[in-house]
């Protein structure tokens, strides 16, 4: 088995502008992906908003620059993650097919493996 | 003893036909691709100093791959320690060894694996395509780097990285589940494709013709046709690449010159392919839906059924793009029907057809265009446009036959400028 950090990247405006109803049906949807998925999900969450994001970038010397916002300024924001556990990559990427972030367009999953200690 | 030269070909023979078997079938036992490639290679070594003494075994496969296998488990024996810190190849662990089964099917299951994992959708076109030339068809990475004109180094760092993406990100070495097989075999068919494209007219250097990629790619799409007979895409696909690789030798004329489907000495297409791809096409057509690889085999059935370049059935040609338009739009397919209207209704149709695509920004630099306008015009008569669009076309083409063949095609109309 491996271990898969599965990161939702989305337009964090559409995100913001979903309605009351919209947020219900999509949380039922994660409802059900953790059902379904069972014990492959070790742990997952939502982020707030890059808003409440504060970043600090590295220096070569002296103290590291304190900001906010996110660290990468792009339309796709990290909405939330899952860590799952998964035989290979085929079974993870049919995992993360159940999410409902990968069936809007505005959306998607990026799938990076754990790097195992030993 | 058996003589030196015949050792060397049987050799290379067996490399050319059971190098993938070998692989896989090592790969599989060891679940690390570098180590299986080395001792592969190894056993092929092997092979050329015991066969000079010994004769060459009846089935040179197996032998090679009894080797590869051998010499895999004594390194992994010396070496279990150390390897076992290593990230291995998922595979299903309840399928035995080709020494505990019949041989034939393990070694197919083998060998559709390994074309299975160079070309998960996961890794990129760039690294299936060199992955699938380097392990399947066994190209050394310089071939490889030769064949799509980048450096060796970054072709050698290009098939590292994605031989650590399959075993870091736990890419298996499996043949897909039936539920992913109809996606995952289009993009093993993509992959094909794009390595004979490539191999039949390569797009830059001196060679029209990479023979190496044609031939593994047509290697590689029976080897596809023999696992999965059933699978009437790849039957078309097959088709498609016969037919079109039936020309091979007509398409040069005797000091290297570029000759058109037009001027082709047709007494030289090679009737066997030709038999050979109509009849795969006629049974992928009459079991399956038409997919872009069998229109296209169509098509190039249909230059084949001609006599001469003038009995060419047009409305037939023409009525095939239009299919193929619908089937896969995209402008080089319009552009290809724009050229076969020119040819059923004249130039001047010819002309209107190609006008749109003029405005198409995905053709700007396509020389096919410039090159198919100064056709229609030099035929028109029309000399000062025709010798612009050839001019266009020349600055466009970077392989020398082809630049060859546009050039004497500019002088030609420029001497009726006077």
């Amino acid at each position: 088995m491996a271990k898969y950090l599965v990161l939702i990247y989305g337009d964090e405006q559409i995100w913001e502008s979903m309605s009351e109803q919209e947020r219900k049906d999509n949380e039922a949807a994660h409802g059900k992906f953790v059902a379904a998925a069972g014990d492959a999900v070790l742990g997952g969450h939502e982020l707030m908003s890059t808003t409440t994001a504060t970043s600090l970038r590295g220096r070569a010397t002296g103290e590291p620059t304190t900001t906010d916002g996110p660290f990468l300024e792009t339309k796709e924001a990290l909405g939330g993650f899952y860590l799952i556990e998964a035989p290979d990559l085929d079974a993870a990427i049919a995992l993360a097919k159940l999410l409902p972030e990968v069936s809007v367009s505005h959306s998607g999953v990026e799938i990076r493996p754990i790097v195992e200690a030993g | 003893m058996t003589d030196d030269s015949e050792v060397r070909e049987a050799v290379a023979r067996a490399h050319r036909r059971e190098w993938a078997v070998v692989l896989a079938a090592t790969v599989r036992l060891v679940r690390d691709l570098d180590l299986a490639e080395e001792c592969a290679q190894d056993a092929y070594a092997h092979a050329l100093r015991t066969w000079a003494v010994n004769g060459v075994p009846a089935k040179p496969g197996a032998w090679l791959t009894t080797v590869a296998r051998n010499r895999a488990k004594d390194v992994l024996r010396r070496e279990s320690v150390l390897r076992s810190a290593l990230p291995l190849l998922v595979t299903d662990d309840v399928v035995p060894g080709p020494e505990d089964r019949p041989e034939g099917s393990v070694f197919d299951d083998d060998r559709l694996r390994l074309i299975f994992t160079c070309c998960h959708p996961a890794l990129s076109r760039d690294a299936q395509v060199a992955l699938t030339l380097r392990l399947v068809c066994g190209l050394s990475t310089t071939e490889v780097a030769r064949a799509f004109l980048v450096q060796e180094t970054a072709m050698a760092a290009r098939i590292t990285r994605a031989k650590k993406k399959i075993s870091g990100a736990r890419i298996p070495y499996r043949v897909p589940s039936s539920a992913d097989l109809p996606e995952r075999v289009a993009a093993v068919m993509e992959v094909v494709h794009l390595v004979f494209t490539t191999g039949h007219a390569a797009p830059v250097g001196k060679d029209l013709v990479r023979e190496d990629l044609v031939d593994g790619a047509i290697h590689l799409a029976r080897t596809l046709h023999q696992l999965l007979p059933d699978n009437t895409d790849i039957t078309g696909l097959l088709a498609l690449m016969l037919l079109t690789d039936a020309r091979r030798d007509s398409r040069l004329s005797a000091d290297g010159r570029l000759v058109l489907l037009a001027e082709q000495d047709r007494t030289r297409w090679d009737v066997d392919l030709i038999r050979e791809g109509t009849t795969l096409l006629t049974e992928a057509l009459r079991r399956g839906r038409p997919t872009k690889y069998s229109v296209q085999a169509a098509i190039a059935a249909v230059h084949t059924e001609a006599a001469t370049w003038e009995d060419t059935d047009w409305v037939e040609v023409v009525g095939l793009y239009e299919v193929l338009v619908r089937l896969w739009p995209s402008p080089v397919v319009e552009l290809n029907r724009a050229v076969a209207i020119g040819f059923r209704d004249g130039p001047e149709a010819g002309l209107a057809a190609l006008a749109p695509l003029l405005e198409e920004p995905a053709l700007g630099t396509y020389a096919y265009l410039s090159a198919a306008r100064a056709d229609f015009l030099r035929r028109l008569g029309r000399w000062a446009q025709a010798a612009t669009s050839y001019e266009e076309a020349l600055a466009l083409t970077d392989n020398d036959v082809e630049r060859d063949f546009l050039a004497r095609r500019l002088e030609e109309v420029t001497l009726h400028l006077g």
